[in-house]
């Protein structure tokens, strides 16, 4: 396999871990939500991240070319082949926390997505096709959540302003780019990262302002996620994401 | 939170484009605009129309059980109320 094309086989299988862990996150409130039309709404938030991942992996299976499929990619790797961003491992905390995580990466997945239709890889413009629509709905949701809970209660406003003090340096290496990325990038199959930062701000600053909340301060930054290196909290992630794969191998629907 | 603080609003769908937005059931929400996004997580994953309407509950005003006789009985003893009621000539028989 040539270099170019290990690095799009990389770079599929990162997108995909990092919608697969938010997707497998969000699934957690399903029968938890606050209440049944947002424990709807949040499931089919989660749906629709892993059908993005579910379509990466078996593009990725496809330029690999060695007989693995989506499944063997999504369950049979351990914590260190993962490849996801930190921020979307996280437990899911309180509701704010999840929100304010939502915020982040939705806000991320509009640029980022956006950038992707226009990759001269046919594939991967059309996946982000598809995603740009339901990020645009994620964002949406997620705006007016933030606006809610930091402009609400005490309570809730509280909990909002500690979510995203907690959450803030995790936003780093979204904007980092992986070391066979930016020949990517230069073949335009990529997006760069660098670039998706400024409008990133000014779609957080703007919403937090109206939310009545405080800018986190950003003098810490945390990553390692697409070189392997994980929060304690991927770990028992897996233990449950891959359960039924490990204990009855090759289970299908 | 507490559901039993969150009105409830009525919801009505229109499947395609020139037919009319039809109640497809309730759901409840803070206000309007979020009952506008829940109603398409309830009631549009499958494709089932191209516009939504959200009323909040509290603001119809319907009819009571004891209208009935009054609203709803068909009036029997005004028989040319209904179309059947007149005979069409035979040049118009397929109306």
């Amino acid at each position: 396999m040539d270099i170019r094309s290990k690095a799009l086989l990389n770079y599929s299988i990162a997108l995909g871990d990092d919608s697969l862990m938010l997707g497998h996150r969000l699934s957690e409130w399903c029968r938890n939500g606050p209440f049944l039309e947002e424990d709807l709404a949040l499931t089919n938030t989660s749906l629709d991240f892993i059908g993005r991942a579910r379509m990466f992996y078996t593009y990725a299976a496809e330029i690999e070319d060695k007989g693995r499929g989506e499944d063997d990619i999504a369950y049979l790797r351990d914590c260190r082949e993962y490849r996801n961003f930190l921020i979307n491992e996280l437990p899911i905390g309180d509701f704010a926390f999840t929100m304010a995580r939502q915020l982040m990466v939705d806000a991320f997945d509009m640029g980022f997505y956006a950038g992707l239709t226009q990759s001269r890889d046919p594939m991967l413009a059309g996946i982000a096709s598809k995603a740009i629509k339901e990020s645009r709905y994620h964002l949406r949701r997620s705006e007016d959540w933030i606006v809610r809970l930091g402009d609400g209660t005490e309570e809730s406003h509280e909990r909002t302003q500690n979510a995203f003090n907690e959450l803030w340096g995790y936003a780093a290496e979204m904007f980092e780019m992986a070391d066979d990325e930016q020949l990517l990038v230069d073949a335009g199959i990529a997006v760069d990262r660098h670039v998706l930062k400024t409008d990133w701000t000014t779609t957080l600053h703007t919403v937090l302002r109206q939310a009545t909340l405080k800018i986190p301060k950003g003098d810490w930054a945390i990553g390692g996620g697409r070189e392997g290196n994980h929060t304690e909290h991927l770990g028992f992630l897996l233990a449950e994401l891959q359960f039924l794969q490990r204990a009855y191998p090759g289970q299908q629907w | 939170m507490n559901q039993q603080n969150l009105p409830l609003f009525e919801i009505f769908i229109r499947s395609k484009r020139g037919l009319d937005h039809r109640h497809v059931g309730s759901l409840h929400a803070e206000d309007p605009a979020q009952a506008l996004d829940y109603a398409r997580d309830v009631y549009l994953r499958r494709s089932e129309g191209v516009s939504v309407w959200v009323v909040r509950s509290s603001d119809i005003t319907a009819s009571q059980e004891s209208d009935v006789e009054s609203f709803c009985d068909p009036m029997d003893d005004k028989p040319y109320r209904h179309a059947t009621h007149f005979k069409l000539p035979k040049e118009v028989d397929n109306m």
